[in-house]
């Protein structure tokens, strides 16, 4: 189908990029990698009155390593995080969640910075920048990634404000992002992310809610010293899963704990 | 409503007033006639619209065209040099990688993206490097064959046969 009509522009900064936002008003959008709302625009469920563009922002695209921690622009490819060596080396969960997403074509396209904004339930970053406690850094304020995520699609962010950066730890240490799905490239219909940090284990859950989930009940029996599969058998607990054509509540809770438990497996 | 959209498409300089929800699958095959690349899905899955971007693979039914300003387009009447084929449109010839044909601009297109990164793909890596395109009646064996057979081709320097 073809997309409602919407007026279009292009923002060279990230002054530019909220100037703009500000200007078009509330029913205005931003448009990063563009691989998931070019398909709602072309299906109408979304009918933005202005696009601002944001492909040319440059000074958002860099993978900049601090301290202990990693600083990922949000114009930021997929397949360039995937193939970054600092990516690969400081926190290799996410080159291993980017070469995971979608197919070649998307990831050439789509951003960090796209997904944590989108906040669609099946996004892959979002259960990592919760699961590690990552900053999400906009043009005004520094967010704790478990409050920015509010809701399906929803987060804090006002509707003139502007992802900038995802601050992650950095994470050397064992780790697996796995991810239950029909075809390669679709959606998870489930996820599970694990990481082991100096301090323990942390674990992630994707599509297992409205926003992306932190296993705190399998880090707390690891670190209690209970095996992977004890570990594992709460990665359920507390969740209030969708059901959909894919998979039923009780299918998911299913595939929390087996993916939770071969990620473990898998990562150690 | 229109705005201007400087793009480079097959070697060739282009000027255009296109309208901003203009999608790039569109502008090529409406605005500049190129009907190689095809509309399958219409949802952003099967890959039949892939064209290269500046090198990269993309889906061009997953931009606007006025994203592509300033951009290199590559599509799949642009691939071969005048009156030959590609390798890889050889190699789809000859391995039969294909039968009703719909897809094939966009397995050609991804697997030269693929190609140019990877000289020697094993199976899976091209089965990786294909996965954003869908063939509904190879069944793919002939389609990893080809790209195969293509990439050999590549890496020996072999001209491509004019006409196949």
């Amino acid at each position: 189908m073809i997309p409602a009509a919407f007026q279009y522009s292009k923002a060279g900064s990230v002054k530019e990029a909220v100037a703009q936002l500000r200007e078009a008003g509330p029913e205005a959008k931003v448009i990063a990698g563009g691989q998931s709302l070019i398909p709602l625009l072309r299906l109408r469920l979304s009918q933005p009155s202005h696009l601002v563009d944001v492909n040319g922002v440059r000074e958002l695209d860099y993978v900049h390593p601090e301290g202990d921690l990693l600083r990922v622009g949000a114009m930021t490819r997929h397949s360039t995080m995937a193939r970054s060596q600092l990516v690969q080396r400081h926190l290799p969960l996410l080159a291993e969640m980017a070469a995971q997403v979608g197919d070649p074509q998307i990831r050439a396209r789509g951003t960090l910075g796209g997904v944590i904004a989108h906040a669609d339930a099946a996004g892959d970053y979002p259960t990592l920048a919760v699961m590690l406690d990552a900053t999400i850094v906009t043009d005004r304020r520094r967010v704790a990634a478990r409050d920015f995520f509010q809701h399906l699609f929803t987060t804090v962010l006002a509707e003139d404000e502007l992802v900038c950066e995802v601050v992650f730890p950095m994470a050397p240490g064992p780790h697996r992002y796995l991810k239950f799905r029909r075809r390669l490239y679709d959606w998870a219909i489930v996820g599970a992310a694990v990481q082991k940090l100096d301090s323990g284990w942390r674990v992630g859950l994707t599509h297992v809610g409205p926003s992306a989930v932190r296993a705190a009940a399998v880090e707390a029996r690891l670190q209690a010293g209970a095996t992977f599969q004890e570990a594992a058998a709460a990665a359920a607990d507390g969740l209030e899963p969708p059901s959909d054509v894919r998979a039923s509540a009780d299918y998911r809770r299913h595939l929390a704990r087996v993916l939770t438990r071969r990620a473990l497996e898998q990562a150690a | 409503m229109g705005q201007t959209l400087r793009v480079t498409v097959n070697g060739e300089a282009r000027s255009d007033e296109v309208e901003p929800r203009l999608l790039l699958v569109h502008y090529l095959r409406e605005t500049c006639g190129l009907t190689g690349t095809h509309v399958g899905c219409d949802t952003s899955q099967c890959g039949a619209c892939t064209v290269l971007l500046d090198g990269a693979a993309v889906k061009s039914c997953n931009m606007l065209a006025l994203q592509a300003d300033g951009a290199e387009i590559t599509t799949i009447e642009g691939l071969a040099p005048e009156g030959g084929l590609h390798p890889l449109q050889t190699a789809f010839w000859e391995n039969h990688g294909l039968q009703c044909g719909y897809c094939t601009p966009g397995f050609i297109m991804a697997a030269a993206a693929l190609l140019a990164e990877n000289h020697d793909p094993s199976d899976e890596e091209i089965g990786r490097g294909l996965e954003g395109n869908l063939c509904r009646c190879t069944g793919y064996v002939n389609i990893r064959k080809a790209v195969k057979a293509a990439a050999q081709a590549m890496r020996e320097g072999a001209a491509a046969p004019i006409g196949g």
